[in-house]
């Protein structure tokens, strides 16, 4: 048997699926281009899974004692949507982006690692699909998406699901580690000639430092993974508390990660804002040191705030209150970036593109979403928020008002770009606002369920005053909200067939990604001129008004 | 429009609801921290509308003046939130410190409550007595509860009586208790505990002095057996068909803990942790079939006869 295939080399750009050979070349490649567009697909895919268990949950919860699922049924869902959404969509959608941009941002070819990145996409994959094969093993995992112990050890729940979760978070957390330290080294070491680390584009720069959250946060997940699996395969006893084990060990270990991980999703969605909101206000971004500086401030504190999670454990006051400080105070480097985005957008020359109307609509949601996190840390206040509906708006304020927008922001930025078609911005505008609305709807009105008493991740509740009215009110919101995706869906299908065809820099823009054809060839760039300035392609087009001769200037006067 | 004010009153002071002292606090840090968000919130919205309709392009002229920074305005926007946050570290710590006083050494928790996979079981170490899932206190008293749980992770929460507190296998919490009124209040565990978590749900009865007094002398009453012939029966088929293998009713030989202790339960408003109203019908159909009523309750079906469950559900609507 040979073993050895021979594939020759994409001609095209982007190679066509339906050939053999092209569907040779996409599962082959090491094309950064390549991959990033299979996370991106992979990420769309998905979403339409997470998105429909949403709506049936949603469906349970419309009226009070429902009986539209079972609650076995509406456990497994709300876990497995947790999980698919945190680690299936929104990971491999930041991830996908950076991997699509980010060497081309810094006038590299390819990725330090090729085949690193390769492997990263094709074990993220596999945990992705190891996750829904417990389907077909007896039951999707049921014990939310940070697993509790003892509630996730054998004893109370006996099925393959947890198992099952836990493999695939291991397989992802490895792909994770290896796409983190691409990023890195990449970063380090794949600049063109002139980048100096401090004229790094910010979403370079945020993806950077974020991929250090990664390398730290990553293996305290994958440690605790292994010790679960160990306690449930092996009858060890970690989280057990009848044999010496401690439930709560569980729960430092996994916050431990899963904070920093709420600013791993975060962090990149703030690059792309960063990268959209001064193109189409025809400025460059205010504050470019504040807001660098300010995502490695959070990327400090995101490891010592872990614990605000714990409030309601009963660690004891001064436990409590060391974790509000860290809390409360890494609300003020998130605070500086809403500041300057805002400040970007003053006296510029703001065009109202829909990359641009969700890059706002980032600033506006994300604001909610952090303002209620300092609710959190109030220690009292968290006393009575904790674990109610008020978390869930939360968590969705941030995760999807936060993240999920900023990748809408960058899908319409960057999808000339990567396809060579324009989304069409007729069909794009109509998505924004049932996207804003549906959202703002669906997830503002769980502020007031969790105020009322209506503890989360219950499949029913009782018919008491006001929240039968509410969740009515969201599951219809949420409804608007699944249309404004399938818009998006038939703007992505529409545009690649009838889109505009965009020059190299469809939007004026300033960083080197631009400068290449749309879609770049398989080798990026032919030659990268000399940068010596944050925006090289201002530079190109205004050289009677360089950016390097102001930022010499001020070095020279500091 | 009075109508329309009037209901918006309602349906806010449905949500700060407070029968506590601790409550209170909550409260009014919250209060504080929503008025605070209300104007952040404003000046970020309308500086993001100024910034899209007033800076909005009419016409392409050319570029507009590059800016990068000022460098006092954003010391200005680290240094006040900064200290906006300091102030509100001062009320958090000292609410927190009031609200979680500390045990005085050796102290006694006047209600031990030990939350199961679904339901609560509630000690009063004073009295001597045992209920499940309906806690009796006095008004205006100070009460130490002690927290623990049975299994997995649980958490204590009655919104009007104040914080939320985690039941947590291999620990005991603490917490302090206290209505401010005569009541009822209703709760539910808040941490995810398994396929029944949201059909495990709390009733705190907060009566007068006297009447809380009359209700522990009900309960410390041992119930005197049947004298009709179907409540014999009924009483022996809780002892046949393993009723008493998990419950425990005084002066019988059920005597294990493993489910609700069930001595008083018809005196009792709820039944399967407030789920349904305590009524003969109800009772009826959960013993008929539970799995129908809470579905993966540890409670199996027995498959009684039509015989069999009239005569259990006479036995148990007398023990008062």
């Amino acid at each position: 048997m040979k073993l050895n295939i021979h594939i020759p080399e994409p001609t095209k750009p982007i190679p066509d699926i339906r050939t053999g050979e092209g569907l040779l070349q996409w599962l082959s490649t090491v094309d950064h281009k390549l991959i990033g567009i299979m996370y991106l697909c992979t990420a769309l895919l998905f979403f339409v899974l997470g998105f429909g268990e949403a709506l049936m949950m949603r469906i349970q919860l419309m009226r009070p004692l429902n009986n539209f699922l079972s609650p076995e049924a509406y456990n497994q869902l709300f876990t497995t949507h947790g999980t698919n959404m945190i680690f299936l969509v929104l990971t491999p959608m930041l991830l996908g982006f950076a991997t699509y941009s980010l060497p081309l941002m810094i006038g590299a070819n390819e990725m330090a690692f090729p085949r690193l990145n390769a492997f990263s996409y094709w074990i993220f994959l596999l945990g992705g699909l190891i996750l829904y094969a417990s389907f077909f093993a007896g039951g999707m995992p049921n014990v939310g998406w940070f697993s509790y112990a003892p509630l996730s050890e054998r004893f109370f729940s006996s099925t393959k699901g947890v198992d099952y979760w836990v493999i695939s978070l291991l397989l992802m957390g490895i792909g994770s580690v290896g796409a983190a330290l691409n990023f890195v080294v990449t970063t380090l070491t794949m600049r063109t000639k002139g980048i100096l680390m401090n004229q790094l584009p910010l979403f370079v720069w945020m993806v950077f430092v974020n991929s250090f959250l990664i390398l730290a946060a990553f293996p305290v997940l994958n440690a605790a993974l292994f010790m679960i699996l160990i306690d449930r395969q092996f009858d060890a006893h970690f989280f057990v508390s009848a044999t010496g084990g401690s439930p709560v060990m569980w729960q430092h270990l996994f916050w431990g990660f899963g904070h920093p991980e709420v600013y791993i999703l975060a962090l990149p969605a703030f690059g792309m804002v960063s990268e959209v909101i001064p193109v189409f206000s025809r400025k460059p971004i205010f504050g470019y040191e504040f807001i660098a500086a300010s995502s490695v401030a959070i990327m400090l504190l995101s490891f010592g705030v872990w614990a605000h999670h714990m409030f309601a454990v009963g660690l004891g006051t001064t436990f409590n209150a060391f974790f509000a400080a860290s809390s409360m105070l890494i609300a003020v480097p998130t605070g500086i970036k809403i500041f300057n985005w805002i400040a970007t957008m003053w006296g510029g020359s703001v065009q109202l593109k829909t990359a641009m109307l969700f890059a706002l609509a980032l600033v506006v949601n994300f604001t909610i979403g952090g303002l209620s996190g300092v609710g959190f840390s109030l220690v009292p206040v968290d006393w009575r928020l904790t674990d109610t509906y008020f978390v869930v708006a939360h968590i969705h304020y941030v995760l999807i008002g936060g993240s999920l927008t900023g990748g809408f922001a960058a899908a319409y930025y960057w999808f000339p770009k990567i396809t060579g078609r324009m989304l069409s911005e007729k069909i794009g505008k109509w998505h924004f606002w049932l996207y804003f609305i549906g959202f703002n709807c669906t997830f503002f009105v769980f502020h007031f369920l969790g105020l009322l008493g209506m503890p989360r991740r219950v499949y029913t509740y009782p018919n008491l005053p006001y929240l039968g009215t509410l969740n009515l009110f969201s599951t219809i919101s949420a409804c608007v909200f699944g249309i404004s995706f399938i818009l998006f869906f038939w703007n992505i299908f529409y545009s690649l067939r009838h889109g505009k065809i965009p020059g190299n820099n469809p939007w004026n823009a300033w960083t080197l990604e631009w400068l290449t054809s749309s879609p770049p060839q398989q080798k990026n760039f032919e030659k990268v001129p000399l940068v010596r300035s944050r925006r090289p392609l201002w530079d190109m087009l205004h050289p009677e008004n360089p950016d390097w001769k102001r930022e010499n200037k001020s070095k020279i006067k500091t | 429009m009075g109508r329309i004010l009037n209901s918006i009153h309602r349906f806010f002071s449905e949500m700060s609801r407070s029968s506590s002292p601790n409550e209170d606090y909550i409260n009014k840090l919250f209060l504080w921290f929503l008025l605070l968000s209300a104007i952040i919130m404003i000046i970020v919205i309308v500086a993001v509308l100024i910034g899209a309709i007033h800076y909005r392009s009419k016409r392409y002229q050319g570029e507009p003046k590059q800016i990068t920074g000022i460098k006092w305005l954003e010391i200005t926007w680290t240094i006040i939130p900064f200290l906006i946050l300091v102030i509100f570290f001062y009320f958090t710590v000292r609410f927190m410190k009031d609200i979680d006083q500390p045990v005085v050494k050796d102290q006694q928790a006047d209600i031990i409550i030990t939350a199961r996979q679904w339901w609560w079981e509630m000690q009063y170490s004073n009295y001597n007595i045992t209920t499940a899932n309906e806690l009796h206190i006095p008004v205006h008293q100070k009460l130490l509860i002690r927290v623990e749980s049975g299994d997995v992770i649980h958490d204590w929460w009655v919104p009007e009586l104040g914080r939320k507190i985690d039941a947590i296998p291999g620990t005991s919490n603490y917490s302090w208790l206290e209505a401010s009124d005569t009541g009822e209040y209703k709760g539910a565990c808040s941490e995810y505990c398994g396929t029944q978590h949201a059909g495990m749900r709390i009733l705190v009865i907060s009566e007068t002095k006297n009447e809380f007094d009359r209700w522990v002398q009900e309960q410390q009453k041992v119930p005197s057996p049947p004298v009709d012939s179907v409540g014999q029966r009924g009483m022996r088929l809780f002892s046949e068909r393993t009723c008493a293998g998990c419950h425990f009713i005084s002066g019988t030989v059920a005597v294990s803990h493993i489910g609700p202790d069930l001595t008083h339960l018809a005196s009792r408003k709820t039944l399967i942790s407030g789920v349904l109203t305590n009524t003969p019908k109800n009772l009826y159909l959960w013993l008929q079939n539970p799995q129908k009523l809470k579905e993966g309750s540890h409670m199996p079906n027995f498959i009684l006869s039509n015989n069999e469950l009239e005569a259990l559900l006479k036995y148990l609507e007398d023990l008062k």
